[in-house]
This record gives C-alpha cells, sequence and structure tokens, in this order.
C-alpha cells in the first residue's frame, strides 16, 4: 500500500511516496511520474523519507523514465532514503543511473 | 524451526507475505539488512508466481515455508501447482536494454540472483517446490 502525496516549491514538483511500493502499488508511482511530466514540469523531486520498502516494480518505474527525461531534459533527483532502500538500489546498480542524494537541500541544488 | 503461510495469487497479498518473513525471521539472531534483502528476494519470487504463473487469480494457492535451524543457512520453500519458471534459466537483460526498452521486468530476477546463495527446483506428487538458501551471519 502506498500513498503518494505531490507538493510544487518555487517551480519544482516533490513526490512524496508514503509506505511500500510493490507489484501492486507501483502503478501509482507511475501514474504519478507521468501527470507530473504531463503538467509539464521539468524538474522533478522524489522525497523517500516515508518511502518504507521498494520492489523491483517499483525500481523499473523510475528505470522506464530515464530514456524520456534525457531526450526532454527533464531533471529526477531522489533523496531522504532509509538503508534498506537505499541498499535495494545499490543491489542493481541503479545508484549510477539515477541521481541519488541524501538531503532535500543537495537534491535541490542538483535540479536548479 | 518450520514457519508455513498459504496465501492467495493476489499482488494484494505481498504485503501479508513481507510480513510473515520479517516476523518468522526477527528474533532469531539474523541482521536487519540481510532480512529486509530476504524480504525483498522474495517478494520478487512470489509476484513472478502469482502474475506469471497464476496470472493473478486469488483462488489459486500456493504455500511459503520458512526453515530456519541454528548456525545453518536459511531455507525458503514455495510450493504451488503452476508453470515452472526456472529463474536459473533466465538471462536477464542488461541494465542498458531495461532502460532503452523502458522494460519493468527482468530486475526482479536480478535482485533474487544477488541476494540468495542457491535457487532449485523440484517436482514431488503433481506440485512444484522452489526451494531458496540464503547463507547469513548470526549474531
Amino acid at each position: 500500500m502506498v500513498q503518494i502525496k505531490r507538493l510544487q516549491e518555487d517551480g519544482t514538483d516533490i513526490i512524496v511516496p508514503i509506505g511500500e511500493i510493490d507489484a501492486s502499488s507501483s502503478i501509482e508511482l507511475d501514474l504519478t511520474i507521468a501527470k507530473s511530466v504531463g503538467e509539464g514540469y521539468t524538474r522533478l523531486l522524489v522525497d523517500c523519507n516515508a518511502l518504507e520498502y521498494i520492489s523491483s516494480a517499483g525500481l523499473g518505474v523510475f528505470m522506464s523514465y530515464i530514456e524520456e527525461f534525457n531526450d526532454k531534459n527533464i531533471k529526477m533527483v531522489l533523496y531522504g532514503m532509509n538503508e534498506k532502500v537505499a541498499n535495494t538500489f545499490e543491489i542493481l546498480g541503479l545508484s549510477e543511473l539515477l541521481i541519488i542524494v541524501p538531503t532535500k537541500e543537495e537534491a535541490k541544488q542538483k535540479v536548479a | 524451526m518450520k514457519y508455513s503461510y498459504k496465501v492467495g495469487c493476489s499482488t494484494e497479498n505481498l504485503r501479508g507475505i513481507r510480513d510473515f518473513i520479517r516476523g518468522s525471521l526477527k528474533n532469531h539472531g539474523v541482521a536487519e539488512l540481510d532480512i529486509s534483502e530476504m524480504v525483498l528476494a522474495m517478494d520478487e519470487m512470489c509476484s513472478n508466481l502469482i502474475i506469471h504463473a497464476h496470472h493473478c487469480n486469488p483462488d489459486e494457492l500456493f504455500e511459503l515455508h520458512i526453515l530456519l535451524e541454528p548456525r545453518k543457512p536459511i531455507v525458503f520453500e514455495i510450493v504451488d501447482d503452476g508453470t515452472v519458471f526456472d529463474i536459473n534459466q533466465f538471462h536477464e537483460p542488461d541494465l542498458g536494454n531495461i532502460i532503452h526498452q523502458k522494460r519493468k521486468g527482468g530486475l526482479g530476477i536480478r535482485l533474487v540472483k544477488s541476494i540468495m546463495d542457491k535457487v532449485e527446483y523440484e517436482q514431488a506428487s503433481g506440485m512444484n517446490i522452489c526451494r531458496l538458501t540464503k547463507n547469513v551471519q548470526y549474531r
């Protein structure tokens, strides 16, 4: 079960998944990112402070946007991951392919 | 010690499966990060089974067993009667291809193979048993 909130600060869209993202709930993440892009945001932050768990279904959603974002010059930065969630990204080497930083301040600098 | 859990093939049940595994493995001296990795690997195996072998039919059931013995590797068994999909026979696409084709699959098997030490399959009395073994350091 995941609940996803969105808020906007200084023209940046902040996506906040709360709970667990697995094969039953990854669609919510996909729809939220698609909506943000559809609304024209080019700076996306994903606040992972309340993300308790993510499986490959959720990782796949982030991966599926990498090429589109490169083409459209959209920047996405993830921040605030707990140790277990960060470990999941690291096992697959996704920390090399996505921009992941510890804090919101660093994330904002990356998309600026 | 053996823990068992019987569950219907719906992705809605993945959360319950994760809770069952976390609950079974706690208080056995296994490190938190190891537990979280095993939970993840089993979630991936069960997701694949539910979606691909049982087409998310909640009336079809499968069983999960966790076998714990002091100082021994942890053994997980998934027992079902669906089509067997041997992940050892599957060559997962590289990450570049996954990105390019916008594939949302293939990552799970990569995770399972990275986390678990052994994945074996066995058929007996019309049932499939998938056995996954994980070596852990006990505290």
